[in-house]
């Protein structure tokens, strides 16, 4: 936590000094509980780094819940298709705020060699992404990348923000422009997000 | 001619089952014994095959699309029998809008299989109880697997834009305080 500022009194006692943002960051950055949506062979490469050979506990994200309502992590591991595109919008919905989300595997973050009618092209058509992770599967430490990565996001964040304003005045609505967690926005259409791709564009 | 199975008994016994119904063998790189035959008498290759060579399980039903060769489809049964630990495989070509006769009456576990065939081919099935789709919604309009249909799919989201218009709907916005 950088901005601590540790004072000490003559007497041995002492205070420390530090932003409320920083220390709630602090909080919620080391302790991510993950809800692993192994959807395919993602989540049997998931399940490695969560046990004790890569270790996610080094990193305070060990707590995986599959109850939504427990998590703050959704780690999309695998292929989603337009089928289960639904149950994975509705298992993001059901958690609580605040929420990032993984994209992890080629699948989730593009679909991946699955150029197909029942692929859903990135799960960031249904869903704000914070970290995406190629590789089919990624290695574990790529994983772990990611999860360090997005440690580093969170430490950006202003929930103060939101405590004093109300989300009113921090989620913009129409613009997508929300400074409590400044990149979970919700896209309006595949071309804002893939602006280069002239399919996503096609599609609208 | 050179069968795979001859030495082992499969096509005597298939021969024998079929005896006065039209068939062609054919030789596939698997080396499985396959024959080939006309829509007409699929129904009853089928039958003798359960009931006299003693095919009492049916493997799987699917479908191939040879477009742009005519006749269009080619519709593949592959059996098994337990008893004699061999199987065979039916080939019968089906022409665009040509249905074929249902199996389900002589395996029950057929029916899915032709479902899938219908959804995925748009083959539909004489004598099937309830010929609908399995997998895709049930007023999706096209069959995903024939050559002529895009493989980035025709409105792939469909099913979910559904859902998520359904859930906007009931969505109420949350008052909090400040």
């Amino acid at each position: 936590m950088g901005s601590l500022r540790p004072v000490a009194e003559a007497d041995g006692t002492g205070f420390v000094a530090s932003r409320v943002d920083a220390l709630v960051n602090w909080g919620r950055k080391n302790s991510l509980w993950p809800m692993p949506l192994g959807l395919s062979c993602c989540g049997i490469e998931l399940m490695a780094i969560l046990g004790p050979k890569f270790d996610l506990a080094r990193f305070g994200a060990e707590a995986a819940r599959f109850s939504p309502r427990q998590c703050d992590l959704l780690i999309v591991a695998g292929t989603l298709t337009w089928k289960m595109a639904s149950a994975c919008r509705t298992v993001y919905d059901q958690m609580p705020e605040p929420k990032w989300v993984i994209a992890m595997g080629v699948c989730s973050s593009t679909g991946g060699m699955y150029d197909s009618y029942a692929v859903v092209q990135g799960v960031d058509s249904i869903l704000p992404v914070d970290v995406y992770v190629p590789g089919c599967p990624p290695r574990p430490d790529a994983v772990l990348d990611a999860i360090i990565k997005l440690q580093g996001k969170i430490q950006r964040e202003r929930p103060l923000a939101r405590i004093l304003h109300g989300p009113s005045v921090v989620d913009v609505r129409g613009t997508g422009l929300n400074l409590y967690q400044p990149n979970a926005t919700v896209p309006r259409s595949k071309a804002d997000l893939h602006p280069h791709d002239p399919r996503a564009a096609r599609r609208g | 001619m050179d069968v795979a199975g001859e030495a082992t008994g499969t096509v005597p016994r298939v021969r024998e089952a079929l005896e006065g119904l039209e068939h062609v063998w054919l030789a596939p790189r698997d080396g499985l014994p396959a024959i080939s035959v006309a829509r007409s008498v699929l129904g009853d290759v089928l039958a003798r095959l359960k009931q006299r060579a003693g095919f009492e399980s049916m493997t799987f039903i699917t479908g191939v699309d040879r477009l742009p060769a005519v006749p269009r489809f080619e519709l593949v049964h592959q059996l098994w029998s337990l008893a004699h630990d061999d199987r065979v495989r039916v080939h019968t070509r089906l022409a665009d809008g040509e249905s074929a006769p249902s199996c389900v009456a002589l395996w029950p576990g057929a029916a899915y299989m032709e479902r899938e065939c219908y959804d995925m081919f748009g083959i539909t099935f004489d004598g099937h109880a309830d010929l609908k789709r399995l997998l895709m919604p049930d007023d999706y309009g096209h069959h995903p697997l024939r050559k002529d249909f895009p493989h980035q799919g025709i409105e792939p989201d469909r099913l979910y834009r559904e859902w998520d218009r359904n859930r906007r709907s009931h969505w109420k916005p949350r008052e909090t305080a400040p």
